[in-house]
Formats: structure tokens, C-alpha cells, sequence
């Protein structure tokens, strides 16, 4: 018998503008013991559907069935969910720092669970928490028993976290992207650490996460949600190697660790659709690279194959394989002898007074060296904290730094007088990580992008605004949204207005400050494929800074890997990855999870074809 | 150029302004809230008006027909149609001025107190460091002062007028305000589109006009329409206590002092009620205004939870 | 922490330095002659300079301050120029009414505006709430003294033309002679002022609670299977609850003020309706005396909130 046993569930969030229909018709089980993958990009529901089967979201009308050991959890009074969660049903959520109450200490926080669902005296909860915390790998737990979140590091807490899920030794676990605000090598760990627990305890897990490579490895079965719908569900290492559904294959090609590096992106193209509409056909439709005009017009129907994937699509069989791959990497010897940027022996050292007047130093940068070519990209990758953020922004003038020097286009940038600097500003420009943040909320994008020309005195008036419609339209962005807010513009799009705005120069060299980590992965491949677009027509220079080794591999010529305020490896792009020289280099490859390459689906053979109502 | 160009945003979004006077126009108690702030504003424009109409000079006493023989005011009639006061001055004339003098003292002291505050907030929270130290020490020390106690110190030094008054406002009410300010300008100078225009050039006071000011347009309209209503009863509680407005100019404070004076109210009821409702009604009007402002420039607040609630139950009825 | 509460302490000091600065040359710089006011009007030119000689009114202006500030600190703070008594006793003999009002305030306020707030924050949209929210609004917009005289009139007045007695008009009874008959007479100064003052901290409170109950941690808290109480008033009133006592620092001034009208509405005789006489009388010594004592007073209560600050939130500890 499963565990948990869904079916038909729907869950509607009534909201200003009208109501999100952010889970439609939603079917799967879960075996007992296994991993259960739910994969998706941001939108598609698949948390709103784990909590709203929780019980978790007030507001949202869900219907539907959803039986954990037989009994439906849709509809069941407040009381007796209550004890099922925590006690049966444990949760684990992505950021472990605002997941766990800052003002208790975490032996306060996991005995409190205890004593919800247990008569137990303090002592003895204080000596489960205790072992409990020693089984997720907690250092010292009797000492550590007493201690705040604040004090724990980001992995650490998260350990905290699942030690809290798992003490009442539930059946099934519910961990929604546990590893998403967490650094690639610690990723790993957690994710051992739940399969570990796994296996242990005999707890089933529901693993909740964009990364169709971490589940590659770890799931059993696994389920792909687009805009509320399940699309594919079957086996993991059936749909994960040949994906039956265009959405699978589409999300598996938008990833660059499935090419060869330099190679153009194959992405989904478009973005996800509202949530608040009902399309007639499929809603992949509009995106789908295979869609004929049936799909548009009428609901596909489910496909189940031999081989126990079901798919939600008019195709009979798998889409036509992985597309050929332009393999020739077509940047070679493009870097030309000229530095753009040289950066020598660079320090920046903090002085940090503590709340109680307790000083001391933080070393972010100890001693770089780095040279920038012209026409090259550097990657530049390193965990959080390991201070390359810091030095791209000391590279573009934004942040002091204690010694050292900083030459750009063979000039010192400390020697240059206010008015140089400024002049020096047009040759340096940065894309920012957040595309919310890094765009003015209060102001149209035309004068967004227009800014250079304003702050440089280079055009006003009508070739203001005409040299800004060439930049947007450069950029893939329609030139008659100049008007517009950046509120109006979706994620993947503001990153082109920023990209807009920092070619607007013609800078000698662009400093990328994870540009994409904050994109879905298909949205990810088409601004990565913009950057190498613009990169091969004008000839630019990037310092692109990431944590995703994929990324940076696909995208760069040679890479710096930081790590603790220095480059402990700096070499070409492909040497480094296939003989990594650093010991620390060969961690992070270890650590990163590349997904599966497609293979076409051999012997797969349609079963069934049910007819599915919305 | 992009094959992969981003398909058109179909949806057709309003200016922010037009969405904010949509919203503010839904919300009836705001609405309500403003007609009452029209009528205090005609009260205040017509008052040489309605001293004609009535016949009475805010200041001229009627000691025959305003009061008894016994030297008791009159209650509200055909002639005082709000009643006298204790020197037989027509209540309803002295209302009329006494709005005139509320209104300009709350709204002059406000807008200085605001204009004080973002200048204050902008350059502590912007520049940092010592200015920043020095700054935040200032508004520390103006936030833990008795600022009654001092006013009336300062009021009974330098002798009460209108002017001191609103100094006097001014004075003791910008420091919560430029505290809210920094502490946004010093959020909104780590976001990223401050650095992009620091990476592209820009000095610091095109950041600060540029980028800052108008992300803090929300906080400092509505911080503004709360400081009135503070503003108002600041000023009617100085002349309550003797060291506002000098009689016999008519003021609301001075007018409830009068009442209360010989606990004369007890026995004439209008002189506490008439001026104690009218200063209640403007200043819960600007309140309800400056509540409904804020929810129709940032709906991220309260309003939208309630909406959710209302429709979640009309969705639920079958 | 021995560190931070010496700053705090030497803030503190400064305050007050500047607030002694403050009133210290006011006066200096502000017309009429104290001499003058203390002879009276038929004091000669000699008994004026004798009497400013005993003051020590001929001495340099900085000189004088630094005597005054001197005598300050121990305690003395010269005489009254009305009846020639000591300033401090004066004021003494004032503190019980005041401090009897300000902390039986202090105490209703919370009562009333916490509860207030975390209801209307619990349901949000509900009638609840709007009772709450309405609340919060008319005590905001409601001056305190036209409170003050409306509670008279309805609750003393109109029930005594009516032949009873529900509440007494006002005045001061001490505590040490009867707990009942001051309490009493306190009952109707007491709800005027925490009323008011009460929707500043319900709104607070409802503001503070919105936000808590959207964080994580109290996702978690439910996750575990924790009672909606339980959610509300452990996991979410502990978080809510640091803002709420940093507020409370800042009220205390707020709280002053509303006392010096309270005293005069009701007749207490405290340390505000003091104030008030004084600054009719033009006694400025008297005057000096209360504004440095409502200074020490905020900054004791500041340091005292600042302490509790850094006790409740384990970060900064």
C-alpha cells in the first residue's frame, strides 16, 4: 500500500487579481521507503501542493483526495491534522536560518515537537534530542543542545532542521528544496544525509526541488509539474534518461552540463504561462517545440507506457530524441594579447566591531592576482562567503580595498583623479545578480536603460531614446515597451534590461555577477545563449562570476576558483575540469550533480491512452 | 536579434498613480474620511461667512443674550446655534476660526516637520559613518527629551504665539519620522539599482534624488498625513494648557480650556463637546485618510489579506 | 554588556547635560528678571542686588552653570521663587500622584493594547479585526484631555445629577491610607490615559504580528503540530515581543506628556499640573526641576528597555 496516495487534487488560491488555479488535477503515489521527486521550476506548484495537503495554506480551496494511510488529509479537521503533523507527516524547508524560530534555542525547538506528540519529561527529551542531533552529524550535540539557529552554519542548521523532522520518527518526510539555499559541497552532504536517514529509519521521503540532477541520483520515482499540472510521472530513471513529455526533454536541454561547452543553448523558449487562465489545450503548448495545433485547442490526454511512465501529451511516443548538439566550440583563440583588467596582490580586510565593542579582522581578500584578456570570459567560482562578489565589485570601483592595485586598460585605478574615474566608469559595467533588486522600481525602463547616456552626457533627447530602443531591441526585448515598469517585465526579462543598461557604453569589459542564479532553468538558457550571442557580435569581455560549475564551464574560456579570500586554481576552462590540480577544485566537481545525458527511449511502448478532465 | 526573443506581456497595466486613486476611491472610509476634512476646510474658509450669517464676531461678548442672569453661557438655540461660552461668545463662530488655526498649524507644522526629517534621514542614511553617528545621536536625543515638558519651559520663556507653536511642533515631532527615513535609505542604498548607478557614475546626489527619494515616496505622503492629526492636538493640547495661541483669538485647545476651567463644562456640556468632537472628528479623519493612503500605495499591506478572506467566503457559498 | 550599558549610561548623561544646557539658558536669554519676580514689585534697587548677589545672579553666565549643574547633582536645585522652599521637596511631595498614575497606566495600556492587537492581527478581515482596527483609530485621533472631560461628564456628572456616585470628580488620595479610595479616585485618569496610548501599542502589536505569523519559522512551528495557541502566543508573541519593548522606550516621553493633561483634567495634584503652575508663575526654578526630573525619568526607563533589549534577542546578546 502506498503511503500517500493523491488523487484528483486541485488547489485554488483566490487572490486580488483573480484566482490562482496553482494545482490542477494532481494524481501520484508514494511508495513506502522510497524517494519521491517533485520537480519544476518556480510556479508550477509543486509546494503549494505538499503544504496545501499539510494543511498549511489558510487561504487556498483545495478538493480532491489525498490518502496517507488511508486516511484523506483533504478536509480533515484542524485537531487531527495536527497530530499527524510533526508526528507522522514531517516537514523540511528550504531556508534553514528564517525556518527555524531565532529566538529559541534548537534543543528548545526539537524537544518541543517531542512533547506535542509524546508524554515525556524534559530529561528524557533533552537525551533524544541529544542523539537525535548526534545521528544528522551535529559536533559535540550535548554542548551544542543549547545553542541559537544564528550560531549554527547554513548546513549545519539544515541538519538541525531534518534531526527536528525526523526525532518522532514520522513515516514520511516532506522536504521541500532542502538544499536550495545552501552551498553545492554542503548540498551533497545534506542530501546523503536524508537518504541516509532514509534507508535507516525506513522513513519515506518527498523530495521537492528544481534540480533535475540532484534527483537523477537519489529518486526512486519522480513527478514534473509545469503551471499546476503533472506533465510526466513514472519511474526516475526512466524519465530522467528518456523523458516521454517535450516539458522534461526541453527542461533537461535547458541545462548547459548536457552540452558540449561553447555550444549554443537548446531552451524552452517563451515563459511560464498565468496561472490565473485556463487554456483550452495543453498549457505547455504555447512553449512546446512539438506542439501541433491540436495541442492548443484541445486537453491532452495521459499516456501510460510499458515501462510505467505516464505522460500528459498528444505524443504517442517520446519527442525525437536529443537534437543534435552543435559540438564545435566555436570561440578558439578568440582572446587577444591586451589586458582589460590586472589586478595585483589585491587585500580587503574589514575591521568588525562586535555589539559589545569586541574588534577584529575579516580578511575577504588575501593577496589576488587575476588578468582579464580582451574578448575573453573568466569565470570566476567559488562557494558564499568566499568573497568573489567582492572582488568584482572592487574590480568596478564599488567597493575600497585595503592594498594592492587594480589596473583597467593599463591604468592604475588608484592613481586616477575623481574626473578620470568617472570617465574610467564607461569601461567598466556590472549585470547584477537580482533582476529585482538591480532595477529602480520607481522608474520607466526607458530612462532605466537611458541612464548611461544621461550620467555620461552622451546622447538626450529623441537619440537618447532611439540609441535605447536599439539596445532593447538588441537584447530581446520589444522596443515599444519603453514606457514600462520594471514590475511589468518577468525575471528572465529584467535581466536583459540590465543587460541593456550595461552595454549601453560599449564597456570594455562586463562584469556578470551571477546573472542567472536567479532564473529558472529555462529561462537561465536563453539569457546565457544572449550573453555568448552579444559576446561573439561585439566582441566583449566578461568577468562572469558563479556557483554553478555547468554554467560556468559552458560558458567561459578559463575559470579562477576561490575560495577563502584567495584563487587556488586558475586555468583553462576544460583542463581544469578534466584534471582539477586543486584539491579543493576537485570537491566542488565532485559535489556538483550533473544530470543524466538523454538517450532516446528504446522499446518503450504505448499501453493506454486516458482521457483526462481539468 | 534573439531567437529566443520574449514573447509581449498582453496585460495592460495602469500608471501607479491611476491604480492608487482606484483603490483609495473603493475604500469608503477613506472616502468618508475626506469628505469630513472638505467640510473642516469650508468650516475654516467660510468662517468670515458664517459670522456674518449669524451676526456674531468671534470675539464680541454677549452678555445679554448670550448668557443667563445668572452668568451662566446659553446652550444651543435659535440665536447661538451651537451655544456660548463663558463670556458669551457664539460657540459656532469661534469653532469656524479655531478650525483655521488648527488647520494651518497641522498642516504647516507637518509639511516642515517632513521636509526636516527627509533631509535628516536622507543624509544620515545615505553619507554614513560619523555624519550618520552624529546624526542618529541627534535624533536619539531629540526622541528621549519631556518634549511637553520642554515646550512648555521654551513657551513660558520666550512668551506663547503662533509661530512658537509651530516651532515648537516642528521641533519636537521630525525625529520618529527622519528615524523611519534612514533606516529606508539605508535599505534602499544596498539594493542593487543603487549600485548599478554607482557602477555607472552616478554622484550622490543624483543617487539620492534619482534613485532614493522616489522609493520613498510611500512611507514619507503617508507619514505625513498621520503628522497632522499629531500636529492638530500638539497644538490643542499647548493652548489647552495655557501656551498656545494667545487669547482671545479663538483656538479648539483654547476653547476647551475655557470649559474646563472652574469645571465650567459640567454645566454647559457644548463648550466640552462641541470643540472636543470637531478636533476628535479631523484628526480620526486624517488618521483614516493616512490608513487608507498607505494601503492604496503599497497593497502588500493589511487590505489584501482581507480581501482574500472575503472572496475565499463568498467562493465558499455554494 | 558591562560595555554597552556604560554607553547607554553615558548617552543617558548627555541627555540630561544637554537638557539642563537647554532650560539653564533658556531662561537666560528670555525676558523679565528673576530678582524682580522674587522681591516682589515693591523691592527696592538694593534689596534686587542683594537678592542677585545671593543668587549668585552677578556671577559670569557659564560660572553660574557650572554652580548650578554642581549643586545640581547632589540634589539641590535651589528654591522657588514663589515661597521660597526647596525646589526638590517640592517636587517630591508631587511624585506619588504621578508615578501612582503613570505606572497603574502603564500597566492598563499593555493589558488593553496587546490583546487588542493580537486579535485583530489573528483574524485578519474578520469583524474582529475591524473592531480592533477601530479601536486603534479613534484612540489614536483622541486627544487626551477631550477624552478626559467626556469621561467626566458621562461617568462623574451625569451619574450624579442621576443620584449616584460612580466615580469621584478627581484629586489625589494617597495609597498608604487607603488602597481601595485611591485606586478608585485613580480608576478614570487611569483608562483616559492607557486608552489612548493603548491603540498606539495595539496597532503595533497588529502590525508586528501580521508580519511574524508570515515568517517561516511559524510554518515550522505548525509543521510540528503545534496548537494554534501555542503558534500564537509562544512562537509568535516571542518574536513580536522585542519591538514591542523598544517601543515602549520611546512612549515614555509620550506618557509624560499625556500626564501633565491627565493632572489637569482630573485635579491631581502631580508633578505635571506643578509644571503647569509654574510656568503661569513664571517659577523657574521650579520649571528647571520638573523638566531634568521627566529627563531622568526617560532616560532611567530607556536604559532599563535597553537592557531588556538585549536580554530578550539572543543575536545580540
Amino acid at each position: 500500500m502506498a503511503v500517500l496516495e493523491v488523487r484528483n487534487l486541485r488547489v485554488e488560491i483566490p487572490t486580488e487579481d483573480g484566482v490562482v488555479q496553482a494545482v490542477r488535477n494532481v494524481s501520484f503515489s508514494v511508495r513506502p521507503g522510497t524517494l519521491f521527486g517533485i520537480a519544476g521550476e518556480s510556479g508550477s506548484g509543486k509546494s503549494v501542493l505538499t503544504q496545501s495537503i499539510m494543511g498549511l495554506t489558510p487561504a487556498a480551496e483545495v478538493s480532491g483526495e489525498a490518502l496517507f494511510e488511508g486516511r484523506n488529509l483533504v478536509g480533515m479537521p484542524q485537531s487531527e491534522m495536527r497530530k499527524l503533523r510533526g508526528g507522522k507527516i514531517a516537514m523540511v524547508f528550504q531556508d534553514p536560518l528564517s525556518s527555524l524560530h531565532p529566538y529559541f534555542t534548537i534543543g528548545a525547538q526539537i524537544a518541543e515537537a517531542l512533547h506535542f506528540h509524546e508524554k515525556i519529561s524534559p530529561a528524557q527529551a533533552r537525551a533524544r534530542v541529544i542523539e537525535m542531533l548526534s545521528k544528522v552529524g551535529i559536533p559535540d550535540p550535548a554542548a551544542r543542545v543549547d545553542d541559537y539557529p544564528h550560531q549554527f552554519s547554513g548546513g549545519m542548521r539544515q541538519r538541525v532542521m531534518i534531526a527536528m523532522a525526523l526525532v518522532l520518527k514520522p513515516a514520511l518526510v516532506i522536504a521541500d528544496e532542502p538544499t536550495t539555499a545552501l552551498d553545492v559541497t554542503v548540498q551533497a552532504q545534506i542530501i546523503e544525509l536524508l537518504d541516509s536517514m532514509r534507508r535507516e529509519l525506513g522513513t519515506t521521503i518527498i523530495l521537492i526541488t528544481h534540480d533535475l540532477g540532484l534527483l537523477s541520483n537519489v529518486a526512486d520515482d519522480v513527478m514534473i509539474m509545469y503551471a499546476g499540472n503533472r506533465m510526466e510521472y513514472g519511474p526516475a530513471d526512466r524519465i530522467l534518461r528518456s523523458p516521454a513529455h517535450p516539458y522534461t526533454t526541453g527542461l533537461c536541454r535547458s541545462s548547459p552540463a548536457n552540452y558540449e561547452p561553447g555550444a549554443k543553448l537548446a531552451p524552452i523558449k517563451g515563459r511560464p504561462p498565468s496561472l490565473l487562465a485556463t487554456p483550452r489545450g495543453c498549457v505547455f503548448a504555447p512553449r512546446c517545440s512539438e506542439a501541433t495545433p491540436q495541442c492548443a485547442s484541445a486537453p491532452p490526454p495521459l499516456r501510460v507506457f510499458d515501462d510505467g511512465v505516464e505522460s500528459l501529451c498528444w505524443l504517442e511516443a517520446a519527442p525525437a530524441g536529443a537534437k543534435p548538439v552543435n559540438a564545435a566550440p566555436d570561440f578558439a583563440a578568440k582572446a587577444k594579447p591586451e589586458k582589460v583588467a590586472e589586478v595585483r596582490n589585491l587585500h580587503l580586510t574589514y575591521d568588525v566591531g562586535g555589539f559589545f565593542g569586541e574588534r577584529r579582522k575579516l580578511d575577504v581578500l588575501k593577496g589576488i592576482d587575476l588578468t582579464v584578456w580582451r574578448g575573453e570570459t573568466l569565470g570566476l567560482v567559488g562557494e558564499s562567503g568566499c568573497g568573489k562578489s567582492t572582488l568584482a565589485r572592487a574590480i568596478a570601483g564599488l567597493t575600497p580595498t585595503t592594498s594592492g592595485s587594480i589596473e583597467l586598460l593599463g591604468r592604475d585605478v588608484g592613481a586616477l583623479t575623481p574626473s578620470e574615474w568617472r570617465a574610467m566608469r564607461r569601461q567598466v559595467q556590472v549585470v547584477f545578480q537580482d533582476p529585482y533588486g538591480s532595477l529602480n522600481p520607481r522608474r520607466r525602463v526607458g530612462s532605466i536603460i537611458g541612464d548611461p547616456f544621461r550620467l555620461h552626457g552622451v546622447a538626450s533627447g529623441e537619440e537618447r531614446k532611439a540609441r535605447v530602443r536599439t539596445l532593447m531591441e538588441m537584447v530581446g526585448l520589444n522596443p515599444e515597451h519603453y514606457n514600462r515598469f520594471p514590475a511589468e517585465f518577468s525575471g528572465g526579462q529584467r535581466q536583459r534590461i540590465g543587460i541593456a543598461r550595461a552595454l549601453a557604453l560599449n564597456p570594455s569589459l562586463i562584469i556578470c555577477d551571477e546573472p542567472v542564479s536567479a532564473l529558472d532553468v529555462s529561462i537561465q538558457a536563453q539569457v546565457l545563449n544572449l550573453l555568448r550571442e552579444l559576446q561573439q557580435e561585439l566582441g566583449l569581455t566578461y568577468l562572469f562570476i558563479s556557483h554553478d560549475l555547468s554554467v560556468v564551464r559552458h560558458l567561459c574560456d578559463r575559470i579562477a576558483v576561490m575560495q577563502a579570500g584567495r584563487i587556488v586554481e586558475l586555468a583553462e576552462s576544460e583542463a581544469l575540469f578534466r584534471n582539477p590540480a586543486n584539491d579543493y577544485t576537485r570537491v566542488l566537481l565532485n559535489a556538483s550533480h550533473v544530470p543524466p545525458k538523454l538517450s532516446p527511449a528504446v522499446g518503450r511502448k504505448l499501453l493506454e491512452t486516458r482521457e483526462i478532465t481539468r | 536579434m534573439s531567437e529566443t526573443a520574449v514573447e509581449e506581456t498582453d496585460v495592460v497595466q495602469r500608471g501607479a498613480l491611476d491604480l492608487t486613486l482606484r483603490r483609495l476611491r473603493r475604500d469608503r472610509a477613506s472616502m468618508m474620511a475626506l469628505g469630513i476634512i472638505v467640510c473642516v476646510i469650508l468650516l475654516a474658509v467660510l468662517a468670515p461667512w458664517i459670522a456674518t450669517l449669524t451676526g456674531h464676531s468671534p470675539i464680541e461678548q454677549f452678555r445679554e443674550t448670550g448668557m443667563t442672569p445668572a452668568g451662566i453661557p446659553v446652550g444651543p438655540n435659535a440665536e447661538f446655534w451651537l451655544g456660548t461660552d463663558q463670556l458669551g461668545r457664539d460657540v459656532l463662530v469661534r469653532l469656524a476660526y479655531g478650525a483655521r488655526i488648527s488647520l494651518l498649524v497641522g498642516v504647516l507644522a507637518s509639511l516642515a516637520a517632513s521636509l526636516v526629517a527627509i533631509v535628516v534621514g536622507l543624509t544620515a542614511g545615505y553619507f554614513g559613518g560619523l555624519v550618520d553617528i552624529i546624526l542618529s545621536r541627534v535624533i536619539d536625543l531629540v526622541m528621549s527629551v519631556p518634549f511637553l515638558l520642554c515646550a512648555l519651559a521654551l513657551v513660558s520663556a520666550l512668551g506663547p504665539s503662533i509661530l512658537l507653536s509651530v516651532a515648537v511642533i516642528v521641533f519636537f515631532s521630525w525625529a520618529p519620522m527622519a528615524r523611519v527615513i534612514r533606516g529606508q535609505v539605508i535599505s534602499l542604498s544596498r539594493q542593487e539599482f543603487v549600485q548599478a548607478s554607482r557602477a555607472l557614475g552616478a554622484g550622490p546626489l543624483s543617487i539620492m534624488v534619482v534613485d532614493i527619494l522616489p522609493n520613498l515616496a510611500v512611507p514619507i505622503i503617508v507619514y505625513t498625513t498621520m503628522q497632522i492629526p499629531s500636529s492638530i492636538v500638539f497644538e490643542a493640547t499647548l493652548s489647552f494648557l495655557g501656551m498656545g495661541i494667545v487669547p482671545p483669538t479663538p483656538s479648539w485647545g483654547g476653547m476647551l480650556a475655557d470649559a474646563s476651567s472652574n469645571s465650567l463644562y459640567l454645566i454647559a456640556w457644548w463648550m466640552v463637546f462641541v470643540p472636543g468632537l470637531a478636533l476628535l472628528m479631523t484628526t480620526l479623519a486624517f488618521n483614516i485618510l493616512g490608513d487608507g493612503l498607505r494601503d492604496a500605495l503599497d497593497p502588500k499591506s493589511s487590505r489584501m489579506a482581507r480581501n482574500l478572506k472575503r472572496q475565499k467566503k463568498a467562493a465558499s457559498k455554494p | 554588556m558591562i560595555k554597552f550599558l556604560l554607553r547607554r549610561i553615558s548617552f543617558g548623561v548627555g541627555v540630561l547635560l544637554a537638557l539642563s544646557l537647554f532650560v539653564f539658558f533658556l531662561f537666560f536669554v528670555a525676558p523679565g528678571d528673576p530678582a524682580a519676580m522674587i522681591g516682589g514689585e515693591k523691592a527696592s534697587e538694593t534689596q534686587l542686588t542683594q537678592i542677585r548677589k545671593n543668587l549668585g545672579l552677578d556671577r559670569p553666565l557659564p560660572e553660574q552653570y557650572v554652580r548650578f549643574l554642581g549643586k545640581a547633582v547632589t540634589g539641590d536645585l535651589g528654591f522657588s521663587y514663589r515661597n521660597q522652599q526647596p525646589v526638590t521637596k517640592i517636587i517630591m511631595r508631587r511624585v506619588p500622584a504621578t508615578l501612582s498614575l503613570v505606572i497603574g497606566a502603564v500597566v492598563l495600556w499593555l493589558a488593553i493594547g496587546i490583546p487588542i492587537g493580537v486579535m485583530s492581527a489573528r483574524h485578519p478581515g474578520t469583524l474582529r479585526d475591524r473592531l480592533g482596527q477601530a479601536f486603534i483609530l479613534v484612540g489614536l485621533s483622541f486627544p487626551t484631555f477631550v477624552l478626559g472631560m467626556m469621561a467626566l461628564y458621562c461617568l462623574y456628572f451625569l451619574p450624579r445629577q442621576a443620584g449616584f456616585t460612580l466615580f469621584p470628580a478627581g484629586g489625589y488620595k494617597a495609597f498608604t491610607s487607603d488602597p481601595l479610595i485611591w485606586a478608585w479616585h485613580l480608576a478614570l485618569p487611569w483608562m483616559t490615559l492607557a486608552l489612548t496610548i493603548a491603540a498606539v501599542y495595539a496597532r503595533l502589536t497588529r502590525g508586528q504580528m501580521l508580519e511574524v505569523m508570515g515568517e517561516d519559522y511559524i510554518r515550522t512551528a505548525r509543521a510540528k503540530g503545534a496548537t494554534e495557541r501555542t503558534v500564537v502566543w509562544k512562537h509568535g508573541m516571542r518574536a513580536a515581543l522585542t519591538p514591542l519593548v523598544t517601543q515602549l522606550g520611546s512612549d515614555i516621553a509620550l506618557l509624560l506628556g499625556g500626564a501633565i493633561v491627565i493632572e489637569q483634567v482630573f485635579g491631581l495634584q502631580g508633578v505635571g499640573a506643578l509644571a503647569v503652575q509654574a510656568v503661569n508663575n513664571q517659577d523657574r526654578p521650579i520649571i528647571i526641576g520638573v523638566v531634568l526630573l521627566g529627563g531622568l525619568f526617560i532616560v532611567v526607563a530607556n536604559i532599563i528597555v535597553d537592557v531588556l533589549y538585549v536580554l530578550l534577542d539572543p543575536r545580540v546578546r
